[in-house]
């Protein structure tokens, strides 16, 4: 197998550079195209170095590998390997590398290019761009954003139709780009944790962990496993917080009021179960690489146990209101139809893909912190639809529910873990890998250490970057009406994306 | 439909009583920091340096903090070995200029006052919304919308989220405003009838936030926009957005 090529990494592994040998980028290449592997990361640096980070879930293992191109060119993996397409674009925006043959290249985020002189598109307009087109006499374009119609965040959507029938949507995005993956080079510094948490707010706990559990690989940290516990309690309020929030809109948009409004409602009180615990409803400063910067007491998860079980009634029984609605289902079942080949073929991760079959969760396939010993069953659905993306909320729901019903009972007698100290020194010269189960999917953190054990480059990958391409799958052949729906079931991050 | 009957008696009535009881916020929550500087020895600058966004200056009489760049981080308060600093439960938090949100130990914040004569006739009883996100992590949205829900109930107060900027009165911006988003921003406004008031939420939008730095981000809404209400926070809590909007309108004070 061709992908032996490729180095053996744990989740949260740092490896010395030396230990991840550069390929010949023929060898490298043919790692990430013969392998039949999911690609969760393809990256390159100033120095035209370019790592991949390639996922067997099922059997559970890691592998990355690293090359450097000498020409900023080479041939696209794209038309062979759908899911590297996003990535390469990326790539070429930010260091001028041009995959030839790639069949859709283009910006992805609407910057200047981080190498100067280097770049292929100069004085970039957001979403001034070709885009794809279906001609005819009786097709139409329909233009949505920038800024949209409710309290959300800024993209630009290109639909063409005929009629109610969406054919092909093309998504432009790179509005809320701030320069984050930028800004954390030459780190860590104190606003690192900052950046992490704030790479998609509502995701604050999966990206921060994910950011701690990078430095912790790369200073050879241990945390003690009731941090890594209440650490769990953290990413599985936010899951609730998330879950309930989206199956409220769901219900909202297809017109079902009770449920819209009770989850709105219950929404606030995982947020505010979170905030109980440490101070900020998006669980911001709640973590810190080493441990946490606020452990729980006794008397607090007394409290908050018995809170825990009257929010999940109250969400059980919104949500089950909305299960028992013919209309609603109706509704679910006949929108926003992605086939799991196309799934599989996109590299969709989290939500979008358990709901076409594919076992895609990190707590699950690689596991950390605390999920290898307290695993949690992720929600799995078959049909692909909206229906499917709800049901696997629901599902998780649950799950996320009976972690931590367990954990507040078994944290309940034992003694609070020390505060971690602030100082880190990562290893020089070295490659973390990082993952986590966010509630949208796979967060991945990376970083290359240069030879001050500096950040030489981090990378970010949100799930939503693996997924905005599925809201597009899941749009054509079905009727325009129903994008609030079908992007309502994704419900991707904007700001995860452009980062 | 019984089930919905049912369901509905079981989820109660949940509209917060406020403003005529304040909510009681966790005790680990982050409001309006306290400035001790009776311990403060001479010549330190712990908390000025431990602060990530330089939130924190420091003159002779202590350290000043503006609440505009502030992330309400903890990160000073962990710092200072005397416990000069302390964040409060306090909620309120918001202003009318962006200078009133710079603290200091011996002044009290000036909270927003109400607007004019005229323009309270004029919104007084009905203010709509129009909110941007320009840039950002979408945390401030959220607690923005969280306002629409039945437990804020924010149509209550007069107080409207709409979906075009014609038919909006204030233009709500979140995020630091990033380079892409400028235009947008500027067309919204400029979309939005005259008079009418510019409200920024969080301190990515006071000031550019975590990314102050930056070079992709424009430093805040003030940089293109002239703004009537600041509202801090990183995010701010929901009950010092509304805190802030319904003094704007003077239904508190």
């Amino acid at each position: 197998m061709s992908q032996s090529t490729f180095t053996p990494i744990r989740n949260g592994q740092a490896l010395p550079l030396k230990d991840v040998p550069e390929l010949a980028f023929a060898e490298f290449r043919e790692g990430v195209l013969q392998g039949g592997q999911r690609l969760a990361c393809l990256c390159a640096d100033a120095q035209l170095r370019v790592f991949a980070v390639l996922a067997d879930d099922e059997g559970g293992t890691l592998r990355v590998g690293r090359t450097r191109l000498h020409k900023g060119r080479y041939a696209s993996f794209t038309p062979r390997c759908p899911q590297a397409h996003l990535f390469e674009r990326e790539m070429a925006e930010q260091y001028g590398i041009v995959p030839e043959g790639h069949p859709w290249l283009k910006p992805v985020r609407y910057h200047r290019p981080w190498t100067d002189g280097r770049g292929i598109w100069k004085d970039l307009e957001p979403a001034v761009t070709d885009f794809f087109r279906v001609e005819g006499a009786e097709i139409h374009e329909v233009a949505v954003g920038p800024v949209h119609a409710g309290v959300i965040e800024p993209g630009h959507f290109r639909f063409q139709c005929h009629g109610e029938m969406v054919f092909h949507l093309e998504i432009a995005l790179g509005y809320q780009h701030r320069g984050l993956e930028r800004a954390l080079e030459g780190g860590p510094h104190p606003l690192s944790l900052k950046f992490a948490e704030t790479a998609a707010g509502d995701t604050s706990i999966g990206h921060g962990w994910a950011h701690c559990q990078l430095l912790e690989g790369l200073a050879g940290l241990q945390v003690p496993a009731r941090s890594q516990r209440v650490r769990g309690i953290a990413l599985e309020l936010e899951r609730c917080a998330n879950h309930t929030g989206d199956l409220g809109a769901l219900a909202g948009d297809v017109g079902f009021l009770p449920t819209a409004s009770f989850c709105g409602r219950i929404r606030g009180d995982w947020l505010n179960m979170t905030a109980e615990l440490c101070g900020s409803r998006l669980g911001r400063d709640w973590l810190r690489p080493g441990g946490l910067r606020l452990d729980l007491e006794p008397e607090m998860i007394q409290a908050l146990a018995a809170r825990l079980e009257r929010t999940w009634t109250d969400t059980a029984n919104a949500l089950e209101l909305l299960w028992n609605s013919a209309s609603v289902l109706n509704r679910f079942e006949a929108a926003g139809f992605v086939e799991p080949a196309q799934a599989r073929e996109a590299g969709l991760v989290g939500i979008a893909a358990r709901a076409c079959g594919l076992e895609r969760d990190v707590r699950r396939n690689h596991p950390y912190g605390p999920y290898g010993t307290h695993p949690v069953a992720p929600g799995m659905a078959e049909s692909g639809n909206v229906h499917a993306r709800a049901w696997v909320r629901w599902e998780d729901l649950q799950a996320s529910h009976r972690y931590l019903a367990e954990a507040f009972e078994a944290l309940a007698d034992t003694a609070a873990d020390p505060k971690p100290a602030g100082r880190l020194v990562l290893a020089p010269d070295s490659l973390g890998v990082s993952l986590t189960e966010g509630w949208r999917g796979e967060v991945l953190h990376l970083a290359v250490t240069d030879a001050q054990g500096h950040f030489a480059r981090y990378k970010i990958v949100d799930p939503s970057f693996h997924n905005w391409f599925g809201l597009a799958l899941a749009l054509r052949g079905e009727q325009i009406s129903d994008f609030p729906l079908c992007n309502k079931s994704f419900n991707l991050s904007y700001c995860g994306h452009d980062l | 439909m019984l089930q919905t009957l049912l369901s509905r008696w079981h989820q109660g009535h949940r509209t917060l009583p406020y403003p005529k009881e304040i909510p009681v916020l966790p005790e680990r929550f982050r409001g309006l920091p306290r400035i001790d500087t009776t311990t403060c020895p001479e010549r330190c600058h712990v908390c000025a340096e431990a602060c990530p966004t330089e939130a924190i200056e420091l003159d002779e009489k202590g350290p000043e903090i503006d609440l505009g760049r502030c992330l309400f981080c903890d990160q000073c308060v962990e710092a200072c070995p005397k416990g000069a600093i302390t964040f409060t439960r306090d909620h309120r938090l918001t202003t009318r200029e962006r200078d009133h949100l710079v603290l200091s130990p011996d002044r009290e914040l000036e909270l927003a006052a109400q607007l004019d004569s005229e323009m309270m006739r004029l919104f007084g009883r009905s203010l709509k919304l129009r909110v941007v996100s320009a840039g950002g992590c979408n945390g401030c949205e959220v607690d923005v919308n969280v306002l629409g829900t039945l437990a804020w109930d924010l149509g209550r107060f007069g107080i409207q989220v709409v979906a075009a900027p014609r038919h909006a009165d204030a233009v709500v911006v979140c995020g630091p405003v990033t380079a892409n988003m400028e235009l947008a921003l500027k067309k919204t406004y400029e979309a939005t009838p005259d008079p009418k008031l510019v409200i920024a939420v969080g301190a990515c939008a006071i000031g550019g936030g975590p990314y102050y730095r930056q070079e992709e981000q424009l430093g805040g809404a003030g940089s293109c926009l002239p703004v009537d209400l600041y509202i801090p926070g990183c995010p701010p809590h929901p009950l010092t957005i509304l805190d802030g909007l319904l003094r704007l309108l003077g239904k508190i004070n």
